[in-house]
């Protein structure tokens, strides 16, 4: 997808929080990554070494949680997790299903000095 | 290049554009508008922070950031939607493979919309032909070329927004990038987007690319005078889309012969018309 624009968003938040909250170094940073949200995790993980060079976040660990992918299907009217996007509704077969949750691209936490 | 922004390799072009007014005073002084690349301004250690500090571990602290990584495209996505909905104006993120008949549709659509007011935003990578042929028809047209970027971003159509000088109650048109993938996931600001698939490109093509058509409000299945020519099955087109959004709306239209059209022409309308009102009230 487009890992090297998240990482460039990843890099603007974290240049604003070191001049808001006044840190040199991100030792480490915690993603959460839906499981729709359509991202290549070693795509991720090599951009974010690439993009983050020059910044506080140079050599940071990342690290990046997987959120549940969860879907309302249409046929039984029930929300449920599903463990791909195409997968059938694990209580009725169903296989109309419109997404609710697993689209989450969000930085959820740093350690920082 | 920020792709991100768009700045650097990005382009804005239009009449007589510049890039005016944004040439990104990459600086720290203005948090509001900073596409900042370089290394960060000053450091003040120890000035306090949301203050979870780890007592004994040097200044070692945790930050809780619960920030969307796309939270400045968003930003400004909102930003476009506030003018947007100030005029009245109706907003539409076209969106679909190379080559799906965007930019014919587009043409035949603003020949069908007669005098109402409208303006586009085209995207590419490269070259202005597209915003050229639009031009051609008589309506406005800026074209954004996204350099290597695969997809408009929020901040590129704020500014090419800027340069249309929207009339009130107008149509807008935003002719993404033709890309299936990431546009999915930069909200314009728009209030809907229309996917366009033409019959040419495969009945499955919604499961291989379901984001794309999950975020779509209207899917418009062109090409329709060519489905008996390559044996499409126009039923597994539109049972395909349903599979991946239920709530999709589906339109057969050719841009070619004018074949369903006139429905979508309708469709518009009608959404326009809603939010023109509200705003009028």
């Amino acid at each position: 997808m487009h890992e090297m624009a998240l990482c460039e968003g990843i890099r603007g938040i974290v240049e604003d929080q070191a001049r808001a909250h006044g840190f040199a170094t991100v030792r480490s940073l915690r993603l959460e990554i839906g499981r729709f949200a359509g991202v290549e995790k070693d795509a991720l993980a090599f951009a974010f070494d690439v993009v983050m060079r020059g910044s506080p976040a140079e050599g940071a660990r990342l690290e990046m949680i997987d959120l549940p992918g969860r879907a309302m299907c249409y046929d039984c009217m029930v929300e449920v997790e599903i463990e791909a996007r195409l997968a059938p509704c694990p209580r009725c077969a169903g296989g109309r299903l419109m997404p609710v949750a697993g689209d989450e691209m969000r930085i959820k936490d740093m350690e920082v000095v | 290049m920020c792709t991100v922004c768009g700045c650097g390799t990005g382009s804005v072009e239009g009449q007589g554009h510049r890039h005016h007014g944004h040439d990104h005073a990459h600086d720290a002084a203005d948090p509001q508008h900073h596409h900042h690349h370089g290394p960060n301004g000053d450091l003040h250690f120890g000035t306090g922070a949301a203050g979870t500090h780890v007592a004994g571990l040097s200044q070692a602290r945790l930050l809780e950031i619960e920030t969307d990584i796309l939270s400045k495209n968003d930003a400004y996505a909102d930003g476009n939607r506030r003018v947007l909905k100030a005029l009245g104006a109706y907003a539409v993120n076209l969106v679909s493979s190379p080559g799906s008949g965007k930019t014919t549709l587009l043409c035949r659509t603003i020949g069908m919309l007669g005098d109402r007011p409208l303006a586009v935003i085209e995207g590419d990578q490269q070259t202005s032909n597209d915003a050229d042929r639009i031009r051609a028809t008589g309506a406005p047209a800026i074209q954004v070329n996204t350099g290597k970027g695969c997809h408009l971003d929020a901040h590129m159509v704020g500014h090419a927004m800027d340069h249309l000088a929207l009339p009130r109650a107008a149509l807008l048109f935003i002719e993404n990038v033709g890309n299936l993938v990431c546009p999915a996931g930069f909200d314009l600001g728009e209030d809907a987007k229309v996917a366009i698939l033409s019959v040419t490109e495969g009945e499955d093509k919604p499961l291989k690319y379901p984001d794309m058509f999950t975020a779509a409000r209207l899917a418009l299945l062109n090409k329709i005078d060519l489905a008996p020519h390559c044996d499409a099955d126009l039923d597994a087109y539109e049972a395909n889309l349903r599979r991946v959004n239920p709530n999709i709306d589906i339109l057969q239209v050719s841009a070619r012969t004018g074949a369903g059209m006139a429905d979508w022409v309708g469709w518009l309308e009608a959404r326009l018309a809603a939010k023109s009102d509200k705003a009028a009230a």
